[in-house]
This record gives C-alpha cells, sequence and structure tokens, in this order.
C-alpha cells in the first residue's frame, strides 16, 4: 500500500518530533481525504414517507452507506438480488453497508416492496 | 361489467351492511354475510355471528396512538358486550407491530381475554423474522405452509390466506404457487353453493397499487373461486374500510384497531395518518356503510364513535 510507506519516508527525513507531527497530519488526512486510494466516504439515504432519499444514490467503491428510518413504520433494506437484508428498522433505525466493488445495486423495502432505490458505484 | 349486471349478479347477496369502526360483527342470514356495526344502539342478531378485527399492531406506539393494547382490548370488549355473543372472531392480521415474543405475548393475552375462539392470519408486521417462527409457533398448528387453512363452521366455508410473506419488487402482496395450488384443492369437492369466506391480511384485489395495496396473484385465487354463488373477501392492511362487488365476490377492508392510514389519492404516503389530540377514536369510531337496495350505491355515514 503506498500510503503507509509514504508515512515512513516522510519520518525518516525529520527529526523526531517533526516526524511524529507528520505522521499525525498525515493520519488525519488518511481520515479525513481518503479518496487517495479508495473511499472510505460516508453516504446518507433517508426512508421518508415510503420513499428513498435520495432514490439515487452515486458513490465511489469502498463508500459506506446509512440508510436511517424516518418514519413511522418499520422498513427493511433488501438487495433485490437477495445478497443484503438489513434487519428490521423501526423508527430512528440505521443501517450500514460498506460497497467496495462496482456495480449497480437495487433494492426493496422488503415490507413494503413498493419502495424501491439502487445504489450506483462507480 | 355494468352496473345492471354486479345488480343482477348480487341477486340479493347483500341487502344490508353496516360498518363499526374498531370491529365488524358479521352475521350469516341463509347462507349470506351481512355485516353489522357494533356499538351500544346495536339490535340482537339472529342466526350465526362472527367477529372480525384487524391491525391490532401491538408494539406500535407514537403519538398518533401510544396504548394499542387498550384499544385493542375496547374493540374485543365491544364485541363481547354484544347482546348476542358472536361464534369467533377472526383477526386480519398484525398482530403485532415487530414481530417481537413480548409483543404476541400481549396480544395473545389480550384476545384470549374475549374468550372467543380467534382465527388469525398473519400481516407482514408478523412475519418480519426470516423464519417467521413467532407467529407459526402461535399460530401455526393444523395450518399449511406459510399459516394458510381452511375450516366450516354453520355451513359456510372459511379459507385464510397468507398473502405477506416474500413479498417481492412488484410492490403487491403475493399468495405464491404452493399456496393457490392447495386453494384449488380445498375448495375442489366444495358445491356451488356453499358460501365462501376468505380472509386475509393484504386486500386480494388492487386498492392502490402504488402504495402496495392489494395482492399481484390475488384475482388467481379468485378465479378458484368464482363458481361459488356468494364469496365474501376480508381483509385488513390498509386501516380503513373500503369495500367492492363485483359479481357475486364482496371486498370488505376492516379497520385498523390501532391507528387509521391515509386515502389512497389524498394522502401524501401510506403511512400512520396523523389525528388532531383527543380525536382518536373518532377516527376509529364508527363508518357505516349501507347497502340500501340491491340496486343503489352503498351509503356511506360516517359516525364517531367517541361522543
Amino acid at each position: 500500500m503506498m500510503f503507509p510507506k509514504f508515512l515512513v519516508e516522510a519520518g525518516q527525513r525529520t527529526l523526531l518530533v517533526t516526524a511524529l507531527k507528520t505522521t499525525l497530519a498525515a493520519g488525519a488526512l488518511l481520515l479525513s481525504c481518503p479518496s487517495i486510494l479508495w473511499s472510505s466516504g460516508e453516504k446518507q439515504v433517508a426512508i421518508d414517507n415510503f420513499a428513498f432519499s435520495p432514490k439515487t444514490l452515486t458513490v465511489e467503491p469502498g463508500t459506506r452507506v446509512t440508510w436511517t428510518n424516518e418514519d413511522d413504520i418499520p422498513h427493511t433494506i433488501v438487495l433485490t438480488d437477495g445478497s443484503i437484508r438489513s434487519k428490521t428498522l423501526d423508527s430512528e433505525d440505521t443501517f450500514s453497508y460498506r460497497f467496495d466493488k462496482a456495480g449497480t445495486y437495487q433494492y426493496i423495502c422488503g415490507l413494503h416492496p413498493h419502495m424501491r432505490g439502487e445504489v450506483v458505484v462507480r | 361489467m355494468s352496473r345492471d349486471d354486479m345488480a343482477q349478479d348480487r341477486r340479493g347477496f347483500l341487502k344490508c351492511m353496516s360498518w363499526a369502526g374498531t370491529a365488524a360483527l358479521w352475521t350469516m342470514t341463509g347462507g349470506v354475510p351481512r355485516s353489522h356495526l357494533i356499538g351500544p344502539a346495536e339490535a340482537a342478531p339472529s342466526g350465526f355471528t362472527f367477529a372480525q378485527v384487524s391491525d391490532s399492531h401491538i408494539g406500535f406506539n407514537k403519538p398518533v396512538n401510544t396504548d394499542t393494547a387498550a384499544t385493542f382490548a375496547q374493540a374485543l370488549a365491544q364485541v363481547t358486550a354484544l347482546p348476542e355473543e358472536p361464534s369467533f372472531l377472526i383477526h386480519t392480521g398484525d398482530l403485532t407491530h415487530l414481530s417481537t415474543p413480548s409483543e404476541f405475548d400481549t396480544a395473545a393475552q389480550i384476545l384470549a381475554g374475549a374468550k372467543l375462539q380467534a382465527y388469525t392470519v398473519p400481516g407482514e408486521h408478523d412475519v418480519l423474522e426470516e423464519d417467521r417462527r413467532s407467529y407459526l409457533n402461535r399460530y401455526g398448528k393444523g395450518t399449511k405452509g406459510d399459516g394458510w387453512y381452511s375450516f366450516d363452521a354453520n355451513g359456510v366455508h372459511f379459507i385464510g390466506l397468507v398473502n405477506v410473506v416474500n413479498l417481492q419488487g412488484a410492490g403487491l402482496g403475493n399468495l405464491g404457487h404452493e399456496q393457490l395450488e392447495w386453494l384449488e384443492d380445498d375448495v375442489a369437492h366444495l358445491t356451488a353453493s356453499t358460501p365462501i369466506v376468505v380472509f386475509a391480511h393484504i386486500p386480494l384485489w388492487i386498492v392502490a397499487e402504488n402504495w402496495g395495496w392489494g395482492t399481484e396473484d390475488g384475482a388467481q385465487a379468485l378465479d378458484y373461486l368464482k363458481r361459488f354463488g356468494s364469496v365474501t373477501v376480508l381483509n385488513g392492511h390498509i386501516h380503513q374500510i373500503m369495500q367492492k362487488i363485483e359479481g357475486h365476490v364482496a371486498f370488505h377492508t376492516a379497520r385498523s384497531t390501532a391507528f387509521p392510514q391515509g386515502r389512497p389519492g389524498v394522502a401524501k404516503g401510506p403511512g400512520p395518518m396523523p389525528v388532531p389530540p383527543g380525536q382518536l377514536k373518532n377516527f376509529l369510531g364508527t363508518t357505516k356503510v349501507t347497502l340500501v337496495r340491491n340496486d343503489t350505491p352503498l351509503a356511506i355515514v360516517d359516525t364517531p364513535l367517541a361522543g
């Protein structure tokens, strides 16, 4: 992996204290600007009034998508290919899944299958 | 089908129906089911009767109704307070809100309090677990598949169907091939004069397709019943009264004992409908629907239960 190697080289070229600061700064960079290697970003989908919002979410590979049920009625997240099925989400409950591979992931609510959404990973 | 055809086909099938907000009482007179308003003014019916309650949603606790156990118990108390006690209860699903053991316990305790035989079918809220065991362990004895069954009472053939399992992307309720085959076989040996009552959670007819209020293969089930002279289909799920008569088949949906839902085409979505503070029982209260004569449309009279 490139990023850790960069950290080591940076440390070698500097005094100990500076190296530590650099490492911390780089660490912060890793957390806050992660698109250098892969996305570890977060995206939100709201479940509101029996609909997913946004209905189509486009993300980079590695993005963690979190659904939050803002309805008074429980919902679930079920990928139509059957590969993912959330627990039942009561009001305010959340479900998260990290999409690592590129593709189009269509999903429904298993309780109200007229509710449809998709996550496009590219 | 034209209005004239419908009037001809009904042949006096339903002469007078009325509905209560929290429970509907059904009377079979000469093989013809009639529903009655359940309320203090209800005159004692004669003959064979049963009651329908629906969508008790035990465990639901939102501002619109923070005590669904109390409203469920109240609905059953109305039933048992009738001058002539019905022979049994039918609960058309969503006993619980989240299928938890404690919700099923509470629902069972309240049902037991009515001291009436209760026939149930699951709603989608009763089968939230993958294996659906919480529902089936309690109510699955003697049933087939996901909990469907039939029984006979007073010359009427009752059929409880399950259309809330394996819901697919088409968005509607689903009976499935296995259940449909069972149904075809179940009614094969009945004479066409046998009155049929079908009960299931999601309406077997399409009420609002964009909200998933209907059953994808419901028409197939009804096809197996078309030779019968009297078919009554009782559903829940939509938390409001709707009815339709098509040929020999009368469709009814019951209100919830827990909370009202909006009307298709009016409300922005199919969820719980907020009501003004203190007004819940008005909304769970009585909507009386009467078919005055065979050749007249249904007359709808709203009467609040409270006050």
